[in-house]
């Protein structure tokens, strides 16, 4: 029999039902591969005593017959969701040793479906940043590498811990939060799938803040249907966030057939960019094929203010950004640095500036620049129009269409440290998944194929709001016919 | 045209030009966007919840109860209701701000413009108008004198509802300013959207003061934050318009500043300047949805509300015949208007009477008897040691000659005593007027017995002297005798001869 760490979480499940194997055995395997891959820098807490414990909840509960849809399946959870009693740093110094006394929505619904938490997931500091390496707790390492090189590689980012962890198998799936591609970038460089529902599917409340109009909790997985088991046992209405959707929750898994006959995929054509990737151009191709196959007619849709969607976005997150994080100021909880003698304001600035990294800080400064008295309306003012516009670009295209089929990143994973020196190329990362979250939609990457190097590609789905089947369905069809098995070979 | 208030300068008379801002803190049981409670003068950090610490990850949910209140003060202050209204963030760094940021409602408040009636002794009535009502988060107390070395953050208050009530810049003179807040103070009471309570805190304004000459336009303000009382309101406007008119005539001017009153030298002074001002940087408060009413809702609550003072005025006038000064006092708090009103019911019961012709008798004997004996006792209408059902008693015991004026006084200052029921008082201690004419005849035959030389020359035409008849019948009574009664009977039988 295969490592049980190999299995995908649907396998698992089907494994645990069948009484192949009990959650504690599966569980400690996933115990023994997370502290062997410790060089990947994934995980910045291992609970295994909590995952052992819930293990054993589940296989009282799975022996009962009342096992939940996650019963046993052990998951990696990104260090921005506030878990009771663990510690909760969203990779920041300032946060450091801050032990939450509440458990997020998200991870409680995850936690009562039966799911147990083998640890916090490294990510980028706040989630601020597409390649891991802003954390301050060291940049988390990719389990790929480029064919015949031994070169780190980023795993993408924010959600960098959480792609690496699903992509080296240390876990089933992985929880991710999507601000403007920190999921669905990660999925794509490290060779598995991922799902940004839509805004307010997933509630927000204990899930550490980067941009509030924008994060959105979803899930890694290591396919398709293991997005679709999770995404479903999170999502949900949730009165502690007044933007949380009231609005039932789909037996996603159990939607999947892969039938597009009848549905229109459209090609937006600004997101055919000059000087693309060759590899990602014929990839991208292959997936109209693939969506074809499938029964899809294949529309071509305009969504003209795409371009402007990077500027917006680098403006309406940072200026959010500025106002949520006011909060980490050495008062109540977290890192206090108060120089001797020095004054109310001395101490914030000392804690701040100790406590934040560079990103973080850059960013803080961009938001509080742009919501200044006399800049307000030539930035943020006229990025919320620019926002509504992009969301009336996809309203539009959404008549001629059922989904949307993109790229999910411009390129494959780059090397560690490659862009940390220049923002720009950095935030261009983003470029292809920033729009999505600009108007709240579903969307998902699904790994595709390979460059040239033998480094994973994705493509993006988008959909209507609330229509994650739509985008799951679209996807599981896609994948079958891609038929993307690589995986990083083990060299840690 | 009442007289204007001026501040007479050495080149002439100034006018003054006030604005407020009103902050009252909305009667709820829980905060804004907390479940925790809003009791006052709770153990410090007792009351706060994890929204209110800011902890991470935590996110605001609106307190459907405060927005009702909100309404409902908009409507009773004859304001125009938005349907559609949004809440911001107000950008500043303090200790006792936990968010870094205040919630509150910048660009679309919940209530538009309204107006509110005032009157003073010396200018009349007039009409001050309501430029806005919002919704907003209060702050937490810094205490910055437990210790030399450190200070201390009280969150109780943190999140606790506010509404900023903001007047145009209508009012003229610190009594103006007075009688506005007395107003406000009034609806927000009777209505129940305020507890109106300055001292804890719970009403408090920022004073807009300026001045100018007769007909120029708007001199610069300076706003006066966090005033607790009326008397503190129009201290500091006074002394603040006074400054700014020496400034002004030394040929200097006014900079725009926001400025604190110290009650203990009556003074207001510098707190920050303009362009040291906060650069608040309002943006939507994207963890929030816009906030939209239905014109159901609204109605909802316009049903809700109870007479307002104003319109209970004019009705006690019309209605009841009360003069206007009447009806003033009895309507000036809500504790006062009730107490009348079951005072007025249980009269006109008693008495088988329209209330219209039992009001004034009973008014007056409330403002003046209750108020009177309240006010030595120090007690509120609300903690009356007499109800109304027992006034109503011993104002029937008056109208059916049961007791006399002088002996009513008596029995009532045993009532405010004892607590007891005047009829019972009565009758258990004897105080009852004596009409038994029987009774009252022997009375008089010993009294014109004794007197003989009194009676004689009363009968020789020294008709003066009836008043010592009657004084000494009333003394032999121990002060019981009818007085009417005495009369009727004295007069016969000094007469008979």
């Amino acid at each position: 029999m295969a490592a049980l760490t190999d299995l995908t979480l649907a396998q698992m499940k089907a494994g645990l039902a069948a009484k192949q194997f009990s959650a504690r055995e599966l569980v400690q395997e996933h115990i023994e591969a997370v502290e062997a891959a410790r060089v990947l820098n994934a995980w910045l807490v291992e609970t295994p005593e909590i995952a052992l414990s819930q293990a054993d909840a589940a296989d009282r509960a799975l022996a009962a017959g009342e096992a939940g849809l996650l019963a046993g399946i052990p998951l990696g959870i990104k260090d921005l969701f506030c878990t009771k009693g663990v510690e909760t740093t969203a990779s920041s110094k300032i946060l450091k040793g801050f032990k939450p006394t509440y458990e997020s929505t998200v991870t409680e619904k995850l936690f009562g479906a039966g799911a147990a938490m083998l640890g916090k997931l490294n990510l980028d500091e706040f989630a601020m940043g597409s390649s891991n390496e802003t954390s301050a707790y060291g940049p988390v390492i990719s389990p790929w590498r480029a064919n015949g090189s031994e070169q780190p590689l980023v795993p993408g980012g924010s959600s960098g811990g959480s792609s690496a962890a699903v992509a080296a198998r240390l876990c089933a799936a992985a929880t991710g939060t999507d601000t403007g591609g920190s999921i669905r970038q990660p999925a794509a460089f490290t060779g598995i799938a991922g799902i940004k529902p839509t805004y307010g599917r997933c509630s927000r409340w204990g899930v550490i803040a980067f941009a509030s109009s924008l994060d959105q909790p979803g899930v890694l997985a290591r396919d398709v249907t293991d997005c679709a088991l999770v995404l479903e046992a999170m999502s949900g209405y949730d009165p502690k966030d007044s933007t949380s959707l009231n609005a039932p929750v789909p037996h996603y898994a159990g939607g999947l057939g892969g039938d597009l006959r009848g549905k229109r995929i459209g090609i937006p054509k600004e997101y055919r960019v000059d000087g693309m990737d060759a590899d990602l151009e014929a990839l991208w191709r292959k997936g109209v094929d693939w969506a074809k196959e499938a029964g899809a007619e294949i529309v071509e849709v305009s969504l003209p203010h795409t371009r402007e969607a990077l500027p917006t976005y680098y403006i309406v997150a940072p200026a959010e950004a500025s106002s949520n994080l006011a909060r980490y100021d050495g008062v109540r909880y977290g890192l206090r640095v108060a120089p001797e003698g020095g004054s109310l304001a001395d101490m914030y600035a000392a804690t701040r500036a100790e406590g934040f990294g560079a990103e973080v800080k850059r960013r803080i400064m961009i938001g509080t620049y742009v919501l200044s008295a006399g800049y307000y309306d030539a930035y943020y003012l006229k990025a919320q129009k620019v926002r509504a516009l992009i969301s009336r670009d996809f309203a539009q295209a959404f008549e001629a269409c059922d989904l949307l089929l993109t790229p999910t990143a411009p390129t494959g994973a780059f090397g560690l440290g490659a862009k940390t020196a220049d923002p720009i190329a950095m935030y261009l990362n983003d470029v292809f998944t920033v729009p999505a979250s600009l108007a709240g939609l579903p969307a998902m990457s699904i790994p595709a194929g390979l460059t040239s190097d033998g480094l994973p590609l994705g493509l993006q789905l988008i959909g209507r709001p609330l229509d994650e089947m739509g985008v799951l369905d679209a996807a599981f069809a896609l994948e079958r016919r891609a038929g993307f098995a690589a995986a990083p070979s083990r060299w840690w | 045209m009442a007289e204007t208030y001026t501040i007479e300068g050495r080149t002439g008379p100034w006018e003054v030009v006030l604005g407020l801002e009103v902050h009252a803190q909305v009667i709820s049981k829980s905060k804004l966007f907390s479940g925790a409670s809003t009791t006052f003068g709770g153990e410090p950090n007792s009351q706060v919840s994890l929204v209110d610490a800011a902890m991470p990850g935590m996110l605001p949910v609106l307190n459907g109860e405060c927005v009702r209140q909100a309404v409902r003060t908009g409507l009773a202050l004859g304001a125009k209701i938005n349907l559609w209204s949004r809440f911001d963030r107000k950008n500043y760094f303090y200790a006792d701000l936990p968010q870094g940021y205040q919630i509150s409602q910048f660009q679309h408040p919940i209530v538009g413009e309204g107006k509110l009636e005032i009157e003073t002794e010396e200018g009349g009535p007039r009409t001050v108008g309501i430029e806005r009502i919002h919704l907003e988060q209060d702050a937490g107390k810094s205490i910055h004198d437990l210790s030399p070395s450190a200070s201390y953050v009280d969150l109780n208050r943190s999140g606790v509802a506010l509404m900023e009530i903001v007047s145009k810049p209508d009012m003229r003179s610190p009594a103006e300013a007075g009688a506005y807040v007395t107003a406000l103070r009034q609806i927000v009471r009777a209505i129940g959207s305020c507890d109106g309570n300055m001292q804890e805190g719970s009403m408090r304004a920022d004073v807009n003061v300026s001045v100018r000459k007769a007909g120029e336009p708007f001199g610069t303000r300076c706003e006066i934050k966090n005033v607790n009382s009326i008397r503190f309101i129009q201290q500091a406007i006074a002394y603040e318009a006074r400054r700014q008119v020496e400034i002004l005539e030394d040929g200097g001017s006014i900079h725009q500043e926001t400025r604190l009153f110290d009650p203990d030298r009556g003074e207001t002074r510098s707190l920050r300047s303009k362009e040291d001002a906060h650069d608040y940087r309002y943006f939507p408060e994207p963890d929030l949805l816009p906030l939209e009413l239905t014109a159901e809702f609204v109605e909802e609550c316009r049903r809700s509300l109870p007479e307002l003072p104003g319109a209970r005025r004019a009705r006690y006038e019309a209605e009841l015949g009360l003069t206007p000064y009447l009806a003033g006092v009895l309507t000036a708090d809500q504790d006062s208007a009730d107490w009348f009103e079951a005072l007025l019911a249980d009269t006109a019961k008693r008495q088988g009477k329209p209330p219209r012709d039992v009001a004034e008798r009973a008014a007056n004997w409330m403002t003046g008897e209750l108020f009177g004996a309240l006010n030595k006792l120090g007690v509120e209408v609300a903690d009356s040691p007499v109800s109304p059902a027992q006034g109503g008693e011993l104002l029937a015991l008056l109208a059916d000659g049961t007791l006399s004026g002088p002996l009513a006084k008596q029995l009532f200052e045993i009532m405010l005593e004892t607590r007891e029921d005047p009829g019972a008082i009565a009758e258990a201690r004897g105080l009852k007027q004596v009409s038994d004419t029987g009774a009252l005849e022997t009375a008089i035959a010993q009294v014109m017995a004794a007197n003989a030389d009194k009676l004689a020359e009363y009968r020789s035409g020294k008709d003066k002297l009836f008043g010592f008849f009657v004084g000494q019948v009333m003394k032999a009574s121990g002060g019981k005798a009818n007085p009417a009664v005495v009369n009727d009977l004295l007069k016969k039988a000094l007469n008979q001869a």
